[in-house]
């Protein structure tokens, strides 16, 4: 199963399993890991769910929609590698996928 | 929030209520490094679980889509309750007797019990077929219900009953929306989405009935047909769904002597009259920044707040900062994103175009952004929600421009 590594807010590593067809959102979510919100539950509404891909795990997902870039756009502390975690989903060649959540995800 | 490492915790937290707020708030504790015992009460008999798909999938996607899986909570150590409610709370002991006849001591108390449909004061309105929409159980019976039913009335134009009115229709279901007021969402939206929104479903073929006035509904073998009103007009229906608001449920917590007014009264902790007692979610009213008095928010945006401010105050962490308050909707292909309070603004500025499905209303105090109703437009909705946190003045020409960047619109 893929791991995943995130990076939180406090400057520790967590890596856990995330199944694939899951999303980096759901893994944080069902590890209980601080900083990803979640609000909305995944369907791209609330941008509480705001990481930072590391760039040799950016090519693993699928570019952003319209929708996911509008809301980054005016997040807080949002760079040129900010993702929604909610829109990221874990397939079979997720290999050493390492996020850093936001401080900014309230 | 910070993992904190702290000796083990003796304290006990009884949580009342197993809904969006109190199933945030176990997580949360966890997260903040509580080591005491957790015991969370739910009523129903399903885990806490994501509401927004009961209205906006009730017909064909996943209702069932759970805050956290099964399995979390034992993980976790957090004792879930479920289908045992709380019946009474004794304050001094420090005490809550349960439905199975069983009482639990707590150091910290939190009630998260929600709010319930509100009744429709209407003779028929216990006939089969006139359901209302707030559990998973409501969903599951209302699906059923549309699938093998024929036309549906709703009854009262909130964004719960336009949310499911758009489902319906989508679906090819007949579906006459009744509102008594003189237009749709009165309480809740400008009075400017209001008519674009009505105007959006009744290209959609629904048919809505503003300043309509529900006198009783009819049935035949118990079963209802139609719904009566005022001026004599009789609507032909197999389903009548009643969604005129919600009341919050604080009969426990009046009960138990904590300050109540249509709702817990509760501070920007959470936190009740009585100090070892924590309230969060629809059942309060709370006060919000730049708002006079205290507010009933029925959000899961609200709850999710009070869940973290709670929290802190449970754990001893700093108190978190205030939210700009919102919510969403889905109506149709419309993604509604709103944030602030929507009271009678003196300036409104549309932006983008209602006719395309994107667009957003930007209300405004002399250039000071106090609301923003946006659809199809998170940028629009993300930067009205950090301007109404900031308070920079805006150009309402500018802003009403679509051609200029948002950000340049802001006076500086």
């Amino acid at each position: 199963m893929p791991i995943i590594t995130y990076v939180l807010p406090d400057g520790t590593e967590h890596a856990v399993d995330v199944p694939p067809g899951q999303t980096v959102m759901d893994g944080s979510v069902r590890n209980n890991l601080p900083g990803i919100v979640a609000e909305c539950g995944g369907s791209c509404s609330c941008a509480t769910c705001h990481v930072y891909v590391g760039p040799e795990s950016q090519a693993f997902f699928d570019e952003m929609t319209d929708e996911e870039r509008e809301l980054l756009e005016f997040a807080d502390g949002t760079r040129e590698d900010s993702r929604l975690s909610c829109q990221l989903v874990i397939t079979s060649e997720c290999k050493g996928v390492r996020v850093t959540v936001s401080a900014d995800n309230g | 929030m910070t993992q904190r490492r702290v000796s083990p915790d003796s304290r006990r937290v009884v949580v009342v209520g197993g809904g969006h707020a109190g199933g945030t708030l176990v997580g949360l504790l966890r997260q903040a490094g509580f080591t005491g015992e957790i015991v969370l009460f739910g009523q129903e008999t399903d885990l806490p679980y994501h509401r927004p798909p009961l209205s906006k999938k009730f017909i064909d996607g996943d209702l069932e889509h759970w805050l956290r899986p099964p399995e979390f909570y034992p993980e976790q150590d957090i004792s879930v309750r479920l289908g045992e409610s709380v019946e009474s709370v004794d304050p001094v002991a420090r005490r809550v007797y349960t439905s199975g006849a069983q009482t639990i001591d707590y150091d910290v108390l939190v009630l998260a019990t929600g709010a319930e449909p509100r009744r429709l004061p209407a003779p028929g309105a216990d006939l089969a077929g006139v359901l209302t929409l707030r559990t998973l159980a409501d969903a599951r019976v209302l699906r059923k219900a549309v699938i093998s039913g024929g036309p549906i009335a709703i009854i009262g134009g909130g964004y719960v009953g336009l949310e499911v009115a758009a489902v319906a229709r989508a679906g090819g279901v007949e579906v006459t929306v009744i509102e008594r007021e003189e237009r749709v969402l009165a309480r809740v939206a400008s009075s400017r989405l209001s008519e674009i929104l009505a105007a959006y479903h009744r290209e959609r073929d629904t048919t809505i009935l503003t300043g309509a006035q529900v006198v009783g509904l009819s049935g035949e073998d118990g079963r209802v047909q139609g719904v009566l009103l005022g001026d004599g007009t009789r609507i032909a229906c197999d389903i009548a769904l009643v969604g005129i608001g919600a009341v919050p449920r604080d009969e426990l917590a009046v009960a138990a002597g904590l300050a109540c007014e249509q709702g817990i009264l509760v501070d920007g902790q959470a936190r009740t009259s009585d100090p070892a007692i924590f309230a969060i979610g629809d059942v309060t009213r709370r006060p919000l920044p730049g708002v006079d008095g205290l507010q009933r928010l029925e959000s899961i945006p609200s709850a999710v707040e009070q869940a973290k401010q709670a929290t802190a105050a449970i754990v001893g962490a700093q108190p978190v900062h205030p939210e700009v308050p919102w919510f969403w909707s889905d109506q149709f292909d419309l993604k509604l994103k709103i944030a602030g309070i929507v009271s009678a603004p003196p300036g409104t500025v549309l932006r983008g175009d209602p006719a395309s499905g994107r667009f957003a209303l930007f209300h405004h105090t002399d250039g000071r952004i106090t609301a923003v109703e946006s659809a199809n437009s998170p940028g629009d909705f993300m930067a009205g929600k950090k301007l109404i946190a900031g308070g920079e003045r805006v150009d309402p020409v500018r802003l009403a421009d679509p051609a200029v960047p948002l950000r340049g619109a802001v006076i500086t």
